[in-house]
Parts: C-alpha cells; structure tokens; sequence
C-alpha cells in the first residue's frame, strides 16, 4: 500500500513538473504511514512539512504566508488608514510564493481584513514582492480589496480635525496604551493616527523574516503649524515578532482630511537597553 | 509610620509659625529648637518654622516680645500626619483583598498581589492546594508552584507555567484565573474532577518574578531574567532559549544585547534550571504547557528542527480540538502547527525540551490578541481571555488523561 501510494506521487510529479508539495529528502520519514498518508490530504490545517523558502501553495497557516499578508495590512493603512480608521489583517485564506528570476519572491495572497474602529471585515486580494539581493527595497505590494476601503469616516475626522485647530493649547500623551492596556477615549484617535504612521515604517522595514507590530505609543507631542495639516511629534515603540526586539522610532507626522497621513521625518533611535520608565499608576 | 516630614523628634505636638522677621528668629533658632521649613530670603517674605512643643511657649513669648507678626498654619501637625496615615492605611487595606474571592481577576497585579493571592489560596483550600517552591530567582525571589492533589503519591502530573517572559501580563494574569478555577470546578466540574482524581496539576504563575517586577518598576517591555551577562552592559537571557534542546543552533541568539540570548550555557539561568531539576525528579510528567503571549496560536514541538516529532499526528489533532473548543466561546480564531512552522525557528526552548524528555504532551500557547495590542492587552480581555484558554486546556488535560502512556 505504501510503496503504491510512493508511485502514484512520482508519477503526478512527473506529470505536473513542480510538485506543490516539496517533499525534501533529507527529512526522515520516521514514521512512514503517518507522513504519506498526510501528504495526501490534501485539507487546509494540515500539517505538511514545508521547505525553507516555501514555494508554491502555501499554507495560510504558516508563517511565511502570514509575514506577507501583514505587509499588506501595513501598506493598507498608509494608503487609507487615518485617525479613525485603522485596518488589521484578520485571517489568511491562501498563499502562493514564486521565484522571480534572480530578483527576488512573489506571494499573491487571498486574505480579509478588518478596520477596528468600525469593526467591518472585507476580503482583499494581493501581491507582495520582497526584492533579494544587494538592494534591498522595502517590498512592493498591490491590493484589491472589497467595500472595505469605502468606509465613511468624514464626519469623525472632520470634527476631530476641527476640534484641534480651534483649539489653543497643543496635545500630548504619553503612554498609549499604558501599562494595563488603557487609552484614554479622547487620546485614541492619537493612537490610531500613530498606528498609521507606523504603518509607513513597519512597510518600510518589512522582510519575508519579520512581522512588525506597534507596541506602544511612548510619547506623542502636538506641534504648533502655520499650515493646514495638524502634525505631531512621536516616539513610537515597534516589536519585531521574529527577533523579538522592540524597536524606537521618532516620527514627524502631519494630517488633515483631505491630504491623509504622511511622515514627514522618521529616525531609528537606538536600542535602549535598560530604557527606565516611571512605573505606572493605574 | 514613613513621616518624612518629621527630623528626629519624638513629639506629639507640633506647632507652626510665620514670622516677618527671619533673620531674628534665626539667631535664637539654636536654643529654640527651631526647625526651618521654608527659609525666607528677604525680610519680607515669609517664613515656615516648626517648633517642638517644648519651646512653644518661649518662642512664643520671645516673638510677641518683639512685635513680630506671626499666625499659626498647623496647629497640630501630628494630628494631621496621624490623619493623612490612617487615610492611606485605609486605602491599602481596601486594595488588599481578603480572600480571592474578592481578589479582581480582571485587573493586572503586582509580583507581591500575586505571591499574596497564592497564599490565601492554600488557606483556603488546604485539602487541595500547596504551595512548592522549587527555586529562586537571580535576584533571590522565591519561585512558587501551586500544587492541586487530591491525595496520592507522584500521581501523574499535568504541568503549566505563565509569565516565562515577563511582558506578556495577560498570562500571568490568567494564570491566576485557573488557579482560582480549578479550586472552583473541583467537586462541581466532572472533567476536572476525573482529572484531578487521577493526576496532580502543577502551576507556575509568574516563572519570571524578577522580569514581572521589572516590568512594573522598570520597562514595561521587558523578556529576560534579570541576570547581568558578565562582559556585557546589556542584562538577562531569554528563558524559551535557554532549555537544552538545539542549544546553540539557529533560532536564539549568542548576543548577551538580544531579546533572544541563549545564555551561556544550557540551563544557566535558576528561572529554568529550577523547573529542570523538578520535572526531573518528578519524573511522571505527563503534560507539560507553557504559556505566553501574543499571537493566538497553539504549538507542539519542535521549534529548533524542521524534523516532525514522533507524535506529530496525535499532537497536531489534539491541537486541532483544543482550539475549536477555544473558539467556542467567544469566536477567538488561534492557528495551530509546529513552532517551526507556525511562528519562527527557535532553538533552546522550553517544550522541545520537555518533549525530549518524554513528555508527550507538550505544548505552548501564545494568547491574545494578534497585534492590535499585542503584550499590552488591555485588563477588560484578561478574563474572556483566560475563560477560553481554559477550554483549550481542559481538552489537552482531558486527553492526557484519558490516554496515559
């Protein structure tokens, strides 16, 4: 039964020319009815052995069609996202890598998202090319998402647009969210604008071995404009998911309805080994 | 009583004086016993003085003497700082629970709440709890295990630990939830009475004490054990690398600065060492998880190879049930797999270890949530949070149970 099982694969091998489950021969197939008959299920969660640099279908489970789709969610929300409207990838549906020559990987991927605020899913559909060799650009993403993208959030930020340029005295925060998870309701809007501008530089510095996140927001600073953008000052705290660093950046970061967020500066700042803070009464 | 604002007097009243005229006053202050409280720089600004009972009636005389002009702020200072103490003292009292049933499992607490929660737990519950400490920190903390018997001798035991990596507060936060869950279920819940009339079920809430108070004191961000790398200005070594399981392979780092630093060798850190020691000289483990957050998924080994481990089938579909009864709840989606192939390779961790051991059943969780909020969860999602984990758990204990090897 089993060495049938092994012909029936080479043949189809044969046949289709890339298989697209890579079965390497170095891995030891310890316990041989377990694994063929696993390879030939061919369901969803399944767990198949994957290559290093996974080719071809790929489990939406995993992490290398996981690091892609998070790419697009970044790249997502530099393009809409704004401080009433922050996306955040909710699922991998399926995955498909690809060699491009010598120039680098193609992932197109069918994933949903979903915005936060007002807690609407769509699907989307993407490419994510992550460039190798000696120039390494930052990865270069196409999106077609559904409805999603044509969420309403005019009134909010017109009024919150408002709300700052009437007013005299300058905002800042710092802690978003504190120790204990908690934004003040007023100061959110100042965490989702921090999520976007995040966004830029999560993008930015994203590679098929990293998932960024925005950890924290430390501190956020209102600065006085003569223009019509509103722009802040902030020092954002990233965590890198693979080495596990949390990583400081300063950003220059103007918005107003019309023209969207933009980073204007961005600075690494280095790695603070032993960064003190207040303790956090809450 | 912390009276900072009292210098060496023993008295029990106090009285306080403005005078006009500094410089005079000054010049008796030696035998009045005056003590200066805001020292005035002209002659007309004002001065505080504060003067011992004792001297009150000559200071007071010397001043009227005078003319000088003064008016009393404080007439009793010690009434005041007795007031002020007794208001604070209330207020503590008022945070401390007295027992856990008022303890607030949807708040985050300190390394001393905690310690202070599993002691009223084993007075509460003498018949089924106790507390081991089966080591100590770097910086010499106890490392505490709870230990639910209902009687027997090294019964076959589930193992779960929370708060290895000191930054994800949802886990040890739920850690404490179960350990007041289990007392609860036990006698009402059937699964987890058959569980615990069979097996032991150890539980380290905060396996990293000295990380947990860093966080509160320090950087809320921060992983490691707190332990200086000699050579280095930069502290700790990762504790899920530290296990001697691909010790030295790809997957951690050899950089004392890394969030992922193996540590000098295998089982340096007494954080890890200690649960080495104990698992081995238990020696009927049965079920060992290790709990952390964030990402939402559950994984068995192996994280340092892509080599499948033996039990691959049966862990990956107990995997598979533990997460759809996770789900059940509130609708949570978790991803399941391998470590190596779910999340990233990493070498030196805790349930390869295990597993190599011979502990069948080992796994890690990561909770919630999947990067919105990532380790700073906010505290309202530690209790839906711990309610669903805990399905999980009941499925992996269940099983365990069900099929000892």
């Amino acid at each position: 039964m089993r060495l049938k099982i092994i012909i029936v694969l080479t043949i189809l091998t044969g046949i289709t020319g890339s298989p697209s489950i890579t079965i390497r021969p170095e891995v030891e197939l310890v316990d041989n009815k377990q694994r063929i008959s696993e390879q030939n299920l061919v369901t969803e969660t399944d767990e198949v052995v994957e290559d290093v640099m996974a080719t071809g279908e790929l489990n939406p489970n995993h992490y290398p069609a996981q690091r892609a789709a998070k790419v697009v969610q970044h790249y997502i929300n530099t393009l809409y996202g704004s401080p009433f409207k922050v996306f955040h990838l909710h699922r991998v549906h399926s995955g498909n890598a690809e060699d491009v020559a010598d120039s680098g990987r193609k992932y197109q991927l069918e994933i949903s998202v979903q915005e936060m605020i007002s807690n609407t899913s769509g699907k989307c559909s993407a490419e994510v090319f992550f460039s190798r060799g000696d120039k390494q650009h930052s990865p270069q993403v196409q999106v077609m998402c559904e409805e999603l993208l044509k969420i309403n959030t005019t009134k909010e930020e017109d009024a919150f647009y408002q709300h700052l340029k009437k007013n005299t005295s300058l905002l800042s925060a710092e802690y978003l969210p504190d120790s204990h998870g908690h934004i003040e309701p007023d100061m959110k809007p100042l965490w989702h604008l921090a999520s976007v501008a995040s966004s830029f530089i999560m993008l930015n510095e994203s590679t098929q071995d990293t998932l960024f996140n925005m950890a924290q927001v430390a501190n956020v600073t209102q600065l006085a404009t003569e223009s019509d953008q509103l722009k802040f000052e902030y020092l954002i705290l990233l965590h890198e998911m693979v080495s596990q660093e949390i990583i400081r950046w300063k950003l220059l970061v103007s918005w107003c309805p019309p023209e969207g967020v933009k980073v204007l500066q961005m600075e690494k700042l280095p790695h603070c080994h032993e960064c003190e803070k207040p303790p956090n009464t809450n | 009583m912390n009276q900072p604002l009292v210098f060496g007097f023993n008295m029990i009243q106090y009285y306080f004086f403005i005078s006009r005229k500094p410089t005079m006053v000054l010049n008796h202050c030696l035998a009045f016993q005056l003590d200066f409280w805001m020292e005035g720089s002209d002659v007309s600004t004002p001065v505080d003085v504060r003067v011992p009972v004792h001297t009150l009636q000559p200071v007071k005389r010397y001043l009227d003497s005078r003319n000088l002009q003064y008016s009393i702020m404080i007439e009793d200072l010690q009434v005041m700082l007795d007031e002020e103490q007794e208001e604070m003292d209330s207020v503590a009292r008022d945070a401390e629970p007295r027992s856990t049933d008022a303890f607030d499992y949807g708040r985050y607490h300190t390394l001393n709440e905690i310690y202070s929660f599993q002691d009223m737990l084993v007075a509460e519950n003498p018949n089924l709890v106790s507390k081991m400490v089966i080591g100590q920190s770097y910086q010499g903390r106890p490392l505490n295990v709870l230990k639910f018997s209902t009687g027997g001798t090294k019964r076959p035991a589930i193992w779960i630990d929370t708060g290895i990596h000191s930054r994800e507060w949802v886990t040890q936060a739920s850690g404490t939830w179960f350990a007041k869950k289990i007392v609860s279920d036990y006698g009402r819940d059937p699964a987890l009475t058959a569980i615990l009339n069979r097996m032991d079920i150890f539980l380290e809430i905060v396996t990293n004490p000295d990380g947990y108070y860093y966080t509160h004191n320090s950087n809320r961000m921060w992983r490691k054990t707190r332990k200086p790398n000699p050579g280095s200005n930069c502290v700790g070594v990762d504790p899920n690398r530290n296990w001697d399981a691909g010790f030295g392979g790809a997957g951690a780092s050899g950089n004392p600065c890394s969030e992922t630093y193996r540590g000098p060798r295998a089982h340096s850190e007494s954080e890890v060492k200690s649960i080495v020691d104990f698992v081995k000289s238990h020696g009927n483990m049965k079920a060992f998880i290790s709990i952390h957050s964030y990402s939402q998924m559950l994984l068995y080994p192996y994280g340092y190879t892509r080599t499948p481990v033996k039990d691959q089938t049966e862990l990956h579909n107990l995997a598979k049930k533990a997460i759809t009864d996770l789900a059940s709840l509130y609708g949570t989606r978790y991803r399941y797999g391998s470590i190596i192939n779910t999340i990233y390779q990493a070498s030196g961790g805790t349930i390869d270890w295990t597993y190599n051991q011979g502990i069948k059943y080992s796994y890690t969780f990561e909770l919630r949530d999947t990067g919105r909020y990532g380790f700073i969860l906010p505290a309202n999602q530690i209790i839906p949070t711990a309610k669903e984990t805990w399905l999980a758990l009941m499925a992996l204990m269940t099983h365990t149970n069900n099929n000892p090897y």
